[in-house]
C-alpha cells in the first residue's frame, strides 16, 4: 500500500467533480483528500487527489480517471520530486497559562494567529499534512475546538508541470 | 438557418444520418415530439416502455454497428429507461439517450416528474450532459454522437430541459462537423512495438490460443480475426458476446468458453502456454476462479479501453487499440516474414483439442416424449439454415441458444451478455427488425423472461414487425432453479412461475398468431410454419422438459480444467 498523490486538469463543467467522486464510490476506491478550485484558464479546473492504495489498484484508478470524458489530464505527483500543502485553521481554547503556550507552540510551527478572543486563538498553518498532524496532537486534546483542513494540493519540483 | 431547440434535435439526428428512433412521450418531450410531426425523416417507433425503447435502440445498434436513439420524457420515463442504458453500458453499445427535463427554472424543486437524471444515470453511462443553454445543444448532440460511437461505445445521456426546446426561441443553427475534443481522443492505432513483441510471443507458443470476445464483433473485426486465425492455424474460443466473429461451423472453432463454455474450449484454455485475448475483458464468468485461470500462459490482450488491460488478470504484452487496426498489424507483419510457428506446427497441441473434444461436451439425452431445450434450438439452426438475427433474453436459453445455434456471422447473436437483463430480447429484437425489414428475426426466450417486457407485443403489432418468438417453457426460472438444484439441496425458492398466462391467447389478444409445440415430432414443421409466415409475428410456446440443466458447467470458485459434465456426456450419449 502506497500514498499517492494524482493531480487532474478537467473541464470545468457542471457534474465534473461527481464524476470523480462517483467514480471512486462505485469501484470502491479511497479518498484521503479531494482539493479542487479553478485555474488560471477558467475552462479548466484542477483536482488533487490524495489515495492510499496496492499498485495495481492505483494503475486502475489513473486508467478509470482518463477514462472519465471530463478528465483532460493528469500525473502521478508522488512519482517524483514534489512539493505538497495543506492549510489548516485550527481553533483552540486558550486561557490563562495556555495563551501564551499556545501561542510559543504556534510560533514555533509557522502558525498565525488570525483570531483573538478572551479564551480562544484560532491559527492559520500551513504544510504538508504530517506538520499539522504534529501540530494537532501537541495541542492538549480537550483545547481543541474545531479542526478546518482543505486537503492537500501539489505541485511537481523544477520545470516539470501539469499543464496544457 | 434559425431552428428552436426542438427542431435542433430532431435537425442534428438528421444530420448524424438517423433514420429510426425508439422512444415515448411525456410532458417535458411535447416540444420535441411537435418538431418530429413536422418531418418526415426521421421515424420514431413508439414502445409501450421506456425499458423496451433502450433495449430496442440497443439491439438496433447490435445489429448494425451504428447508434441506437432513444427519446423519452422527464421523471419516470428516464428512470424506467436506466435498466437498458446499463445493458448498454455493460456490453459497449453506442447508444443516444435523449431525455426531458423539468424547465431549467425547476431543477431541483422536487417538480413533477423531476429526477436527477444525470446523476443516475452517471454510473451506468459513457458519458451524460445537461443542457443549459439552447446555444449548446447542437455541439452537445454533436459531442454525445461522437462520444456514444467511438473508443469503447456506450451509451450517451443528453438531458434537456423543456425551456430549451421552446418553439418559440429560435437561434442560428450550424452543426459542427469537425470536432474535436481536449479531454477526449481514444487511440486507434496499436503501439507498433508492443504489436512486434506479440508476433515474436505467437511464433515462440507450442499451445497458442485466441480467445476472442465482444469487442471483434463491436469494430467489425470480424475478416480481420478469421485471416489471422487461418495464416497461424491456431485454435479460437469465443465469448458469450464475441459469438459470430469467427464461424462456428469451422473446426478451428472451439465454441465459446466460461462457465457454460465448452469442454475443450476450457481445457485448452488452461493448457495454453500463449493466450492472445482481443477485444475480450476477462469477465468473471469467463475466466472461473482467477487463481486458476490460464496458469501457464503469457498474456497478450487487445483492448482499445485501458482500463480493460491487467483489470481483472495482469496480462504480459498489453497492446490498446482498436482491433481491426491491431489485428491487421499483426497480420501484415506476419505476411511480410516467412517464419512458422514453431514445434512441430502445433500438430500435437491438435491433438490434445481433438481428444478433449472428443468428449462431446454438449452430449444431451433425447426424448420422444418431451421437448429437450437443445433439440429445440438445433430445429430452428436447422429451419433457418442458420441465416437468422436471433436475440434472447436471460437464463438457461440463453445458455443453450450460444451453446446450439452456430453462429457463423457476426451481429446475428443479440444477447445482454454482461448486466444479464430479462427483458431484453422482445423489444431487442424490435429493433433488429426495424433495421433489417424482410429479415428473420427470432427471439429465443423463457415464460419468466418474456413477461418483463411482454407489453411490446403492442408495438410489433402497430408497426408491423413479423418476429417469431420462441418461448421455452419449462414453468420455471430455468437457472435459477438449476442453481437451487445444485447448490441448495433442491430447496426451489420462488423460481417456479406459478399462474402463468395462456400465452396462445395472449398472443392473439395482442393481434398475433400463437402456437403451443409439446411434441418432439411436431417441432420442426411447427417452426417451419412460424417462418412462412413472413409477414406475422408468430409466438410458439414451445413446452420444453422443466429439468433439463445446462451442462458443462464451470461451479463459482472453480478453475477451467474443473467442469461438471452433463451426464449424456459422462455415458456418450447422442449428441
Amino acid at each position: 500500500m502506497n500514498r499517492h498523490i494524482i493531480s487532474l486538469l478537467m473541464e470545468n463543467e457542471a457534474g465534473a467533480l461527481s464524476n470523480v467522486s462517483a467514480l471512486f464510490s462505485a469501484r470502491g476506491y479511497n479518498i484521503e483528500s479531494l482539493c479542487v478550485a479553478p485555474t488560471d484558464d477558467p475552462s479548466l479546473s484542477r483536482m488533487t487527489l490524495v489515495t492510499t492504495c496496492s499498485e495495481s489498484v492505483f494503475e486502475q484508478i489513473t486508467k478509470q480517471l482518463n477514462k472519465l470524458i471530463d478528465v483532460v489530464k493528469l500525473m502521478d505527483l508522488s512519482e517524483g520530486d514534489h512539493i505538497e500543502r495543506e492549510m489548516m485553521l485550527i481553533k483552540i481554547r486558550a486561557e490563562k497559562e495556555m495563551r501564551e503556550e499556545i501561542k510559543r507552540l504556534a510560533e514555533i510551527f509557522r502558525g498565525k494567529i488570525i483570531d483573538v478572543s478572551d479564551n480562544s486563538y484560532v491559527i492559520e498553518m500551513t504544510g504538508d499534512s504530517d506538520k499539522l498532524d504534529a501540530f494537532v496532537h501537541v495541542i492538549p486534546e480537550d483545547h481543541v475546538i474545531e479542526v478546518v483542513r482543505t486537503g492537500v494540493s501539489g505541485i511537481a519540483r523544477g520545470v516539470k508541470s501539469l499543464t496544457l | 438557418m434559425e431552428l428552436s431547440g426542438a427542431e435542433i434535435v430532431v435537425q442534428a439526428l438528421k444530420d448524424e444520418g438517423v433514420e429510426t428512433i425508439f422512444g415515448y412521450p411525456g410532458g417535458s418531450v411535447l416540444h420535441i415530439y411537435d418538431a418530429l410531426f413536422q418531418q418526415d425523416d426521421v421515424k420514431h417507433v413508439l414502445v409501450r416502455h421506456e425499458q423496451g425503447a433502450t433495449h430496442a435502440a440497443d439491439g438496433y445498434a447490435r445489429s448494425t454497428g451504428k447508434p441506437g436513439v432513444v427519446l423519452v420524457t422527464s421523471g419516470p420515463g428516464a428512470t424506467n429507461a436506466i435498466t437498458g442504458i446499463a445493458t448498454a453500458h455493460l456490453d459497449s453499445i453506442p447508444m443516444v439517450v435523449l431525455t426531458g427535463q423539468v424547465p431549467s427554472a425547476l431543477i431541483g424543486t422536487d417538480a413533477f416528474q423531476e429526477v436527477d437524471t444525470t446523476g443516475i444515470s452517471r454510473p451506468c453511462s459513457k458519458h451524460t450532459f445537461l443542457v443549459k443553454r439552447v446555444e449548446d445543444l447542437a455541439e452537445i448532440m454533436r459531442k454525445a454522437f461522437y462520444i456514444a460511437t467511438t473508443g469503447r461505445p456506450g451509451p450517451v445521456v443528453v438531458d434537456i430541459p423543456k425551456d430549451i426546446t421552446d418553439p418559440n426561441i429560435k437561434i442560428p443553427y450550424e452543426y459542427p462537423r469537425n470536432l474535436k475534443m481536449r479531454s477526449y481522443s481514444p487511440v486507434k492505432k496499436g503501439h507498433l512495438g508492443q504489436i512486434k513483441k506479440a508476433v515474436d510471443l505467437i511464433y515462440k507458443a507450442k499451445r497458442p490460443i485466441i480467445y476472442s470476445g465482444g469487442g471483434v464483433v463491436i469494430d467489425n473485426a470480424s475478416g480481420s480475426l478469421v485471416d489471422l486465425v487461418k495464416e497461424l492455424g491456431i485454435p479460437v474460443t469465443s465469448t458469450l458476446m464475441g459469438l459470430g466473429a469467427y464461424p462456428a461451423s469451422d473446426p478451428q472453432f472451439l465454441g465459446m468458453l466460461g462457465m457454460h463454455g465448452n469442454y475443450e474450449a476450457n481445457m485448452a484454455m488452461h493448457e495454453a502456454d500463449v493466450l492472445i485475448a482481443i477485444g475480450a475483458r476477462f469477465d468473471d464468468r469467463v475466466t472461473g476462479h482467477i487463481a486458476h485461470f490460464c496458469p501457464q500462459a503469457k498474456i497478450i490482450h487487445i483492448d482499445i479501453d485501458p482500463s480493460s488491460i491487467s483489470k481483472n488478470v495482469s496480462v504480459d504484452i498489453p497492446i490498446v487499440g482498436s482491433v481491426k487496426d491491431v489485428l491487421n498489424d499483426i497480420l501484415r507483419i506476419i505476411r511480410e516474414g516467412d517464419r512458422k510457428i514453431e514445434d512441430d506446427g502445433l500438430t500435437s497441441w491438435w491433438e490434445r483439442i481433438e481428444a478433449w473434444r472428443g468428449l462431446g461436451c454438449l452430449r444431451y439425452e433425447q426424448s420422444d416424449e418431451v421437448i429437450k431445450p437443445q433439440f429445440a434450438i438445433e430445429t430452428l439452426h436447422k429451419v433457418t439454415g442458420g441465416d437468422l438475427y436471433l436475440t434472447s433474453d436471460v437464463g438457461q436459453h440463453q445458455m443453450f441458444a450460444a451453446q446450439f445455434y452456430k453462429f457463423d456471422k457476426p451481429r446475428r447473436w443479440i444477447n445482454s451478455g454482461g448486466l444479464g437483463t430479462m427483458g431484453f430480447g422482445l423489444p431487442a429484437a424490435m429493433g433488429v427488425q426495424m433495421a433489417h425489414p424482410g429479415k428473420p428475426v427470432a427471439c429465443v426466450t423463457g415464460e419468466a423472461s418474456i413477461l418483463m417486457c411482454i407489453q411490446e407485443l403492442a408495438t410489433c403489432k402497430q408497426h408491423g414487425l413479423p418476429l417469431k418468438i420462441m418461448l421455452m417453457n419449462n414453468g420455471y426460472m430455468g437457472m435459477v432453479r438449476q442453481w437451487q438444484e445444485m447448490f441448495y439441496e433442491g430447496r426451489y425458492s420462488h423460481s417456479y412461475v406459478d399462474a402463468l398466462p395462456d400465452f396462445v391467447e395472449l398472443t392473439k389478444s395482442f393481434g398475433h398468431v400463437g402456437m403451443r409445440v409439446t411434441k418432439p415430432s411436431d417441432l420442426e414443421a411447427a417452426m417451419q410454419e412460424a417462418f412462412d409466415r413472413k409477414d406475422e409475428l408468430v409466438f410458439m410456446d414451445i413446452v420444453i422438459d422443466p429439468t433439463e440443466n445446462v451442462y458443462p458447467m464451470i461451479e463459482a470458485g472453480k478453475g477451467h480444467h474443473e467442469m461438471a459434465m452433463s451426464p449424456a456426456s459422462k455415458q456418450g450419449g447422442q449428441q
